[in-house]
């Protein structure tokens, strides 16, 4: 029999499209239209999972966001995810859900056991329980607390979805397409403001979808249907359904999670994302987000069966299913009553109306009555009973001050207890940025106080309930927002549909319903049930002592769950206040953060994933030459630089020797497009250099170049690179290639902070110019027969000079400089031209011999050398004197960071200091970069801590010198040439060190100058 | 995500922006005439002050102009922005 | 130069004939690379009637005064990026003529001029889709009433910066990107573009 529990008819279901899904292997039936949860229902089946501690049997509660118990795990393989609420999980054709948290089945819980233990967990067991011995923790108690208590499984394989990202700004964003947002919306929208308009139902119309309430004489979907209508004819609204709002942030900024194909399958058709995170800015915000019902907090309040009273009008009406045969209702305020009448109406029997309150008198009351419910005035449900359904409850009469019972039980036999305590306007968006709240005693619950920037707050959310007053506040809201970005007045323009009066009594505030034994003798009294949470536990907190609610909700894990207490956390409040003897205003609730309710990881991930989007890959002109020549590439900044070039059959440190050896011995070429350039042109460019480097640049003629340090103002090095002097007034500099925007901010900021008076303007050309590098003995062979209209003679055209010319018959600039301490020249073309000229040096070279490196061997030979990488020698708490560059600091003028160099610390004398080490035992070994250094043989069996006197930047094999090469920085290490270091490795290697000078190779500079 | 006004490029979102950190803090003219102690103070001290602060901004993606803000560290809420060079409102804090 | 030597655009692996004869023909948008255009670097005081004057006479159009303003004269596209700095764009091989002219004209001022022809490569997106793509990596404002011809502005697209302006109401925009950011910049709009139906490459 397949859809046992579903109504003859109504509901918003099409029951022309019926749908087959599976549940813990049950094949079964229901309607385009159901979530899974109203489908299960349909089947009779209520019981879902099992509580996170205690693993007592556990239903379907709600019917929304509020579910706190309905936790599946849908589908399998790479497109499983884990703990979807089956109350907001849309039904399709074959969907595959299992329970989560109970082992073997849900029926049969393995771990229900701990129910009969659970005086041994209370309330901060974890913190007591687990804490020793120490080394316990991660070996025995969390690998077995989390197989006992873990939601769901992750899945193993990479998403096979796609997820995207959008930026969007408007005008008004309104959150809530109930009676409140779709009155907000026309009001906007009609006036030609840009408007959002998000829900996270799959329909619009809110509580419209799941009552009788009628406006203007229809129901009220009615009229829902209309406004959407004439919504979606508006061009500057947009509508997104299946979008919840789950963060609210400053200025505006709204982020929207829209589940695009979620409702389709498994897995998303046609190349459209599943999921999209929209990224709102919108100059209004109107939230129009509802209210929650909270349940009535009693004895054995969680099983299945017991359910908010708003969620069992929502499957009867909604949904077209009957969630019991005969209900109790149980309740301290009226809108209840419209649940006992939506069950009445609908042929379930109706045990009894269980009101707190003594009297009430209402229009909903008065037809209760009419239909001959029995209404038990005045009395209370004190317990429940059942196993894995509810079957019964128990009824007593409430004293006078509503905090004791007594009299008769009543028993009374029923599968359903619809509960409601009253109504917690959903704040949760109003708080994000921090809107603060203040309690209302009318309705017993927190409503909103100020708003932070645009927020308006319309109807339920904002503590009105009812149906009139929520569409006039709408319309109030959307006037007012439209009218802040200049769309008409703040009057309303647009007219109310007519509501019928509804008058109400007061509702009667019981955050627990009392028992007869006291807690915590009483049984279970249930505030958060996926977190098993009770009263008991609220009441243990504070006789421990804790007082904020924040830190009751910590000690108790109140709201922790995936529903982050949104049935229980205002109840919560209340009985900590009631525990505590205070005021519930002045409790106050716990914060509330985002995301509403969970998002999943691709929705932050977007598109930005793999080697391709992560991050951003720039590319030199001459990339797919690289590739074509079989380049491996390494990261650099954002750069792909081509790392080295094996041929076939080669390894990495042959591929390195080959290009060494044919760089020191012929030529080789290297693309060093990628380091940062800047043109310095002004009056003040000289000073200006002057103040950025720390040495001096005024007296360096035009057609030179130098090398420069760059200085924070902290006195550390900051970069590095050579700049040649273009004209008296203009300078081309260098950076290094990871830290050209840093060094262009750096700049502009002293430029444009601290010395305005200089006139320089400083323009990134880093794109512009691709930069070969050619080294080696044949460098200026190859570079003759390429370049033209230069006389390359080293006495013309000596180290450290540039020349304008042409390459191949393109305008170019030509350095000499070296960074490997070969003959060097650095042949800049305009970037389009960058391949072509490459091509010609490549043609040029092939009679000598040419090879093309990449960094690895560039920074080979830099190291053979002693020359330092700002970045990979550097680290930011180095200064020059530790490098020993002492003659490239000015004495004669300021410079940034000059200052520091003579602080205290700066000029302390047992600093790190720059010097190379070779290895002892194996003169081939090549020690680990970062590998620390020290005095003690024996560091592995030293007494700890071994003191450290230093560690390695830089380490290489150099095939040059036929051994290993490092570089490191050690304490005092330039007068401890020749001592032994010893570097302990984490598999208790022992690597024996020599410190050296760091120059390993042509000490006196010969090479780089012929 | 803040929205920030570039007092060139108008409202632009937090990402186009780098935050520059206490603003009007002047470099010493002299730094030879300052103390240990008080280029310490200039270098690493800031005011870490709660509520109105001024600060600077740099629109990094956008026209690179530094300029300054004053923004309540409590709420995020922005106060002013004005140019470098501008006096800021409000007067001395 | 000689007519043998060779410009190659950052996109030389991307718009391949080949690419462009693949295309889908009910692509959401589509994108139209216009390489080797000359580029030049301006900076100069724009309050200086000296300097504003003389570009004016070099140019034949006035510098575009308002911040995210372009001015265009067809043959000649000023771009504002700063107060003190414009992105002039001319045609093809015109760049070094149009930087000996302005050098020319603002000799003994205190300017700029910077050849930036390799800086960057240009591109045009259209398409019913073109905002909406746009709109996964840029957060600025693209909508007509806000973004209309006539701005212009730098921001990030992706982790990219760019320059985008307008074309036509919310259906194309110009986008002028780093060269060594042009291959990203494809690749992301043409994964971009999958739930449209693709991104064609036109001439």
């Amino acid at each position: 029999m397949s859809q046992t529990k579903r109504l003859q008819s109504g509901g918003r279901i099409d029951r022309s499209k019926p749908l087959t899904f599976t549940f813990n292997g049950q094949s079964l039936q229901g309607y385009e239209g159901d979530t899974l949860a109203s489908a299960l229902l349909a089947n009779g089946i209520s019981l879902v999972s099992r509580s996170f501690k205690l693993h007592r049997p556990r239903g379907i509660m709600g019917a929304g966001a509020e579910c706190p118990n309905s936790l599946v795990q849908v589908g399998r393989g790479a497109g499983t995810i884990p703990n979807l609420r089956a109350t907001q999980t849309e039904l399709y054709q074959g969907l595959e859900a299992n329970s989560v948290n109970c082992w073997p089945s849900v029926k049969f819980d393995v771990n229900a056991v701990t129910g009969l233990f659970s005086p041994l967990l209370p309330a901060g067991f974890y913190y007591k329980t687990f804490k020793w011995p120490k080394s316990w923790w991660d070996k025995v108690y969390e690998p077995r607390i989390r197989k006992a208590a873990g939601f769901g499984k992750a899945p193993t394989e990479p998403d096979p979805d796609r997820y995207d990202k959008k930026n969007r700004h408007c005008d008004v964003l309104i959150v809530g397409a109930g009676p409140a947002g779709l009155a907000a919306a026309l009001e906007a929208g009609r006036r030609g403001a840009r408007v959002i308009l998000c829900d996270e139902q799959n329909e619009f119309g809110g509580s419209l979808l799941a009552n009788r309430q009628y406006l203007d004489g229809k129901p009220g979907i009615e009229w829902a249907k209309t406004a959407v209508a004439e919504l979606e004819s508006l061009e500057e609204v947009t509508l997104l359904a299946r979008t919840t709002a789950f963060g609210h942030y400053h200025h505006g900024f709204v982020s929207l999670l829209e589940r695009v194909t979620d409702h389709m399958g498994l897995t998303s058709p046609d190349g459209r994302p599943r999921q999209r995170q929209w990224r709102v800015r919108a100059n209004q915000v109107v939230l129009a987000t509802g209210a929650i019902e909270r349940p009535l907090v009693f004895c054995n309040n969680d099983r299945p069966g017991i359910m908010p009273a708003s969620a069992v009008s929502t499957y009867i009406n909604r949904y077209g299913v009957r969630p019991g045969q005969r209900a109790v209702v149980f309740t301290n305020n009226d809108s209840a009553y419209q649940t006992a009448l939506d069950l009445n109406d609908h042929g379930i029997d109706v045990a009894a109306i269980v009101d707190v309150r003594p009297e009430s008198d209402s229009v909903l009351v008065d037809r209760a009555r009419k239909e001959e419910i029995p209404i038990y005035g005045g009395y209370a449900v004190v317990d429940t009973r059942g196993g894995q359904h509810v079957s019964g409850v128990k009824v007593m009469r409430l004293n006078g001050r509503g905090d004791g019972v007594y009299g008769e039980i009543h028993h009374l036999d029923c599968d359903l207890v619809a509960s409601s305590g009253g109504w917690n306007p959903v704040i949760h968006l109003h708080s994000h940025p921090g809107g603060t709240m203040r309690y209302d005693e009318s309705i017993a619950s927190f409503v909103p106080d100020q708003a932070v920037g645009n927020t308006y707050n319309a109807g339920a959310c904002n503590g009105n309930f009812a149906l009139g007053g929520c569409i006039t506040e709408g319309l109030s809201a959307g006037a007012t927002a439209a009218a802040g970005v200049g769309f008409g007045s703040e009057d309303i323009e647009g007219e109310a549909p007519a509501t019928g009066k509804q008058q109400e009594s007061p509702l009667r505030p019981m955050w627990r319903v009392p028992s007869r034994k006291a807690i915590p003798r009483a049984p279970k009294q249930f505030i958060d049930v996926q977190n098993d949470q009770t009263s008991a536990d609220v009441y243990l907190a504070v006789r421990e002592g804790y007082r904020s609610i924040e830190h009751i909700k910590r000690y108790t894990a109140m709201g922790f769950g995936t529903d982050q207490g949104k049935l229980g956390n205002i109840n919560g409040a209340g009985i900590a206040a009631e525990a505590l003897g205070e005021d519930i205003a002045k409790v106050g609730t716990t914060t509330f953060r985002p995301a509403y309710t969970p998002v999943t990881m691709g929705a932050f991930a977007g598109r930005e994933l793999g080697p391709e989007r992560f991050h951003a890959v720039r590319k030199t002109p001459m990339h797919k030459w690289h590739v074509d020549h079989g380049a491996l590439f390494e990261n650099v900044g954002d750069w792909k630089r081509p790392w080295y070039y094996p041929k076939p059959g080669e390894s990495m440190r042959e591929a390195l020797d080959r290009e060494s050896y044919q760089t020191r011995h012929a030529v080789g070429v290297l693309d060093a497009s990628t380091l940062g350039k800047i043109d310095v042109r002004g009056p003040d460019a000289a000073e200006f250099l002057n103040r950025v480097y720390t040495s001096g640049w005024k007296t360096m003629e035009v057609g030179k170049a130098r090398y420069g340090i760059m200085l924070s103002e902290d006195g550390m090095i900051m970069d590095d690179g050579v700049s040649a002097r273009i004209a008296e007034d203009h300078y081309h500099m260098t950076t290094t290639t990871g830290g050209a925007a840093r060094v262009l901010g750096h700049l502009e900021e002293y430029l444009q902070t601290e010395w305005p008076e200089l006139q320089v303007y400083l323009t990134s050309t880093t794109d512009q110019w691709a930069a070969i590098s050619l080294a080696g003995p044949h460098a200026r062979d190859v570079v003759a027969k390429v370049v033209s209209g230069v006389d390359l003679s080293g006495g013309a055209f000596p180290f450290m000079t540039w020349r304008d010319c042409e390459a191949a018959g393109v305008p170019a600039r030509l350095f000499r400089i070296s960074f490997s301490g070969e003959l060097g020249f650095e042949i800049n073309v305009q970037a389009n031209y960058g391949q072509y000229v490459w091509d010609a040096v490549w043609e040029a070279g092939q009679e000598y011999g040419i090879t093309p490196y990449g960094t690895e061997t560039m920074h080979i030979l830099r190291a053979e050398k002693g020359f330092i990488i700002a970045g990979q020698d550097t680290d930011g708490s180095v200064n020059p004197m530790d490098f020993g560059m002492h003659g490239l600091l000015s004495k004669k003028k300021d410079y940034i960071g000059r200052r520091s160099l003579s602080r205290p610390d700066a000029m302390r004398e047992d600093r790190e200091q720059f010097v190379g080490l070779v290895t002892l035992e194996d003169p081939k070994e090549i020690i680990p970069e970062g590998a620390q250094l020290v005095e003690e043989p024996n560091a592995n069996e030293a007494p700890k801590p071994v003191p450290l006197h230093g560690y390695v930047t830089s380490s290489y094999y150099s095939s040059t010198l036929g051994h290993s090469i490092a570089l490191a920085m050690v304490k005092r290490g330039r007068e401890r040439m020749d001592d032994v270091l010893y570097s302990p490795q984490a598999d208790g290697r022992v690597i024996q060190c020599r410190i050296t000078s760091p120059v390993f190779y042509d000490p006196k500079g010969e090479r780089q100058n012929v | 995500m803040l929205h920030i006004k570039c007092p060139w490029c108008g409202w632009r979102d937090e990402s186009e922006f780098g935050y520059g950190g206490e603003a009007h803090i002047e470099r010493p003219k002299d730094p030879d005439s300052v103390s240990d102690a008080e280029w310490a103070d200039y270098l690493f001290f800031g005011s870490n002050r709660r509520g109105d602060f001024r600060e600077r901004w740099v629109h990094s993606a956008g026209c690179r102009r530094w300029f300054n803000a004053v923004r309540d560290t409590t709420t995020y809420e922005f106060k002013a922005f004005y140019r470098m060079g501008e006096e800021p409102p409000g007067g001395e804090q | 130069m000689s007519e043998a030597i060779r410009q190659e655009s950052p996109l030389v692996e991307r718009i391949t004939s080949g690419r462009k004869a693949a295309s889908p023909s009910d692509a959401g948008i589509t994108l139209r690379e216009r390489p080797f255009l000359g580029c030049v670097n301006l900076r100069g005081n724009p309050d200086d009637p000296d300097f504003t004057d003389a570009v004016k006479g070099v140019l034949g159009l006035a510098l575009p005064s308002g911040p995210n303003t372009v001015a265009d004269s067809g043959d000649i596209t000023a771009f504002w990026l700063a107060p003190t700095e414009w992105f002039v764009r001319t045609g093809a091989n015109a760049e070094r003529d149009l930087i000996a002219g302005l050098e020319e004209a603002l000799a003994g001022q205190h300017i700029a001029t910077n050849d930036v022809t390799g800086n960057f490569t240009t591109v045009e997106l259209s398409g019913p889709h073109a905002r909406d793509v746009l709109e996964k990596g840029c957060t600025l404002d693209l909508h007509p009433r806000a973004f209309a011809p006539g701005q212009c502005a730098q921001t990030l697209l992706g982790h990219a910066g760019i320059l985008i302006r307008p074309l036509a109401d919310g259906q194309a925009f110009e986008i002028v990107v780093r060269r060594s950011f042009a291959d990203y910049m494809f690749i992301w709009l043409e994964d971009a573009t999958v739930e449209y139906g693709g991104m064609a490459v036109s001439d």
